[in-house]
């Protein structure tokens, strides 16, 4: 294959991933941004998106399509209320202490992944994707619902883009995240927004989760890979800078596929945890972080 | 992170002090050193006749082989049932101790040290995935623990372990693909690409196939190595040359369903001819969606999971005593598909282990030497319930068995067997001895 169709695949590739990577960074990033939580399990979101998906999508005799939606629709308001109780059970139960709760995260990452090994079963299940075609370019063929997965993924981000900064809810979240006592001094109800906050973080996973499931399959062992990539985009783009965040999802994703297309998958991981360690040593805050914690 | 700020205030927070954490320990070591003493420890002192063989099953429960481990542990359970009812082995029954081992090669080297130390078994078998095979054997050969695998890879036969260690129910990888390669260069293609898993099996396959395959005089057009925790594969599909007339994948793990769609989604309707190794869809639907695109390709089976018009009665037998309908699909749930070209190697191993017992006249762990010279000394399995896959050759000094390869054309969303090898098609010439190690 020449030089033009290989980038061409490698773009697509990429984008591909960086919009759902975005997503699901965004989720960390926003948990850590307004609660100061370095939240282990998120990836564990991300696998019960899918997981639940596909449970959801096998459970009625319906159409792929229909199917699908109803996984869509379900599917996140279900890891969104996991959340709810994990964050009543565990989190406030530990004051949101950064240390505490990061080791309760590990705990529950653990409790999740072997919960859906025992009740999912170790298999990986596939779901149909709802829109199945193939783009057939002159070179090589392309998943068309790779691609609405990206659209989708980029009308999800843009949402919630919306959120925070247009809608009152957002300003809530804004000002807890800027200082948590003086919100609460002006009378918002800070617990309540962290329980919120943790439940729509586990959301953007889980729905990310959905999406991928027709491309990936749902196992109870994919929770990891996204949560290693997470980090990576949340420490690069500056932790709790979502504006980062989004920045350095679209230049790992990218540099992702272009370099396992071009050269090998293993040397793009080793250049993207290359890249985490310098951003560590010469620039603590992130690329795009603003204040230093 | 010490001085983040962590805004609602902690109130409260329980205290265990020093002195109560010390009284609650000691009161669990006097309860644990108490029931040591208790009478269920010494239920078998004055009666050793009637003691059960004990025999340590090493299962991936969890990790990425766990597909597999469910099957092999109803495989063996299946096994135990029917030689308990037929009286046991040498009249005394057999119980199986079974141990997660995460398919972790740290974690399989510990649950050896497990059953030899604390569950103090007779023998070890059971285990699947290579690289946890060669976690564990180093471990097995220290504790003189005779450790049977279940394994397919080459590492065995390959000499590269120890003499404690056996593979005497299933085929191994090098005489698999030896009597493969004349099949696929006759009838699909000489110029081959490989794509296979990155790890002992993979290079198993890359070794030994591409020899298999020059013999044949054919040529690899590419090798194209797979991380195993890979979960997309539409960047690799660059690499594959144009002129490739045949694709031979083998991968092992959960992303095998999306390496099937991706390949349909980059190929379409023009792609070379496929053939692969039935490990990458154990577990898995053939009639799944966007599994479409393998109709008319060719598998490997070990032991095919489709009952053909060539079914024999002991295949039959097999099915309905491990609980497999005739599409290798769970009798209880027809969604839940075995992993049947593998776990048929638990069945025969545990026939193994019986026979051995029973003609060495093995007691106790004390005599081990005489259990492993007698698994030595055979020389093949009859074809029956026992060896319901078939007949096998065994090589002592290699350690391996050796049986009948099937090859399988994916058609109507099932299998359909299309050739038989014969075992002379696979076997090689011994690269090892372990009968002359010391036992």
């Amino acid at each position: 294959m020449s030089f033009g169709p290989h980038l061409l695949l490698a773009l697509l590739e990429g984008s591909v991933s960086a919009f759902v990577l975005a997503l699901t960074a965004l989720g960390l990033a926003l948990v850590f941004g307004v609660m100061r939580i370095v939240n282990v399990a998120h990836g564990e979101f991300f696998m019960l998106g899918a997981v639940l998906a596909a449970a959801l999508a096998g459970l009625f005799d319906l159409p792929p399509a229909i199917g699908f939606a109803l996984a869509l629709l379900l599917s996140p308001i279900l890891v969104g209320a996991i959340a709810l109780v994990a964050d009543r059970l565990i989190l406030r139960r530990l004051a949101y202490e950064p240390e505490a709760t990061i080791v309760a995260t590990i705990g529950l990452l653990f409790i999740l992944q072997q919960s859906v090994l025992s009740l999912y079963g170790p298999d990986a299940r596939s779901v149909a994707a709802p829109i199945d075609f193939r783009i057939q370019f002159p070179w090589f063929g392309y998943s068309g619902y790779k691609l609405i997965v990206a659209a989708l993924a980029g009308v999800l981000l843009m949402a919630v883009w919306y959120g925070l900064k247009k809608t009152k809810l957002g300003l809530v979240m804004r000002a807890t995240q800027l200082d948590s006592e003086m919100a609460q001094a002006f009378g918002i109800p800070v617990q309540r927004v962290y329980a919120l906050v943790f439940a729509l973080g586990a959301m953007l996973a889980g729905v990310a989760g959905v999406l991928i499931v027709p491309i990936r399959q749902a196992h109870y062992l994919m929770g990891l890979d996204p949560l290693l990539l997470s980090f990576a985009v949340v420490i690069i783009g500056g932790l709790g800078s979502l504006r980062g965040a989004l920045m350095a999802a679209f230049i790992i994703g990218l540099s992702d596929g272009v370099i396992s297309v071009f050269f090998s998958p293993t040397l793009a991981k080793i250049l993207a945890t290359l890249a985490v360690a310098l951003v560590l040593v010469f620039k603590p805050a992130g690329l795009f972080g603003g204040r230093a914690q | 992170m010490t001085n983040m700020k962590s805004p609602v205030k902690s109130e409260g927070r329980s205290k265990v002090s020093r002195r109560s954490a010390l009284k609650g320990l000691g009161a669990v070591a006097g309860v644990a050193a108490s029931s040591a003493l208790m009478p269920g420890y010494m239920r078998y002192a004055q009666a050793q006749t009637s003691e059960p063989f004990r025999i340590g099953f090493q299962v991936h429960s969890t990790g990425i082989g766990a597909s597999y481990g469910r099957w092999y542990d109803q495989t063996t359970k299946a096994a135990v049932k029917l030689i308990n009812e037929a009286g046991g082995i040498a009249g005394r029954p057999v119980e199986i101790i079974t141990e997660d081992d995460g398919t972790d090669p740290k974690r399989g080297g510990e649950v050896i040290e497990k059953f030899a130390s604390q569950h103090k078994v007779d023998a070890v078998f059971g285990t699947l995935f290579s690289h946890v095979v060669i976690g564990s054997a180093p471990r097995a050969g220290e504790l003189k623990m005779p450790y049977f695998v279940v394994s397919e890879g080459h590492h065995v036969a390959s000499g590269g372990l120890n003499r404690y260690v056996f593979q005497p129910g299933i085929t191994d990888v090098k005489s698999q693909v030896i009597s493969l390669a004349p099949w696929i260069s006759g009838n699909l293609g000489k110029k081959v690409t490989m794509i296979f898993p990155d790890f002992a099996f993979g290079h198993d396959h890359r070794d030994y196939f591409s020899a298999a395959l020059a013999a044949q005089g054919g040529s690899i057009s590419a090798l194209i190595p797979i991380p195993p925790t890979e979960s997309s594969f539409t960047k690799y599909f660059p690499q594959i040359p144009a002129d490739t007339e045949v694709l031979y994948h083998v991968m092992v793990g959960p992303g095998v369903l999306t390496f099937v769609k991706e390949l349909g989604e980059f190929f379409g309707s023009k792609r070379p001819q496929i053939f692969g190794f039935i490990d990458s869809l154990e577990a898995v639907d053939i009639a799944s969606p966007g599994l479409e695109f393998l109709d008319g390709t060719y598998f490997w089976e070990a032991f095919p999971r489709y009952a053909g018009a060539k079914q024999t009665s002991f295949d039959k037998f097999y099915r309905s005593a491990v609980g497999v309908d005739d599409k290798g699909a769970s009798l209880a749930d027809p969604k839940d598909i075995s992993t049947y070209s593998h776990m048929f190697g638990c069945w025969e191993t545990l026939y193994v282990i019986k026979q051995a017992i029973e003609t060495s006249g093995y007691q106790s762990p004390a005599d081990k030497a005489k259990l492993i010279e007698a698994v030595e000394s055979m020389t093949g399995f009859a074809e029956g319930n026992e060896h319901p896959q078939g007949e096998k050759t065994f090589v002592g000094k290699i350690h391996q068995a050796f049986g009948h390869q099937f090859i399988s054309k994916v058609e109507n969303g099932g299998l359909t067997v299309v050739h038989q090898t014969s075992i002379e098609d696979g076997l090689y010439e011994p690269e090892a001895d372990y009968t002359t190690q010391s036992l």
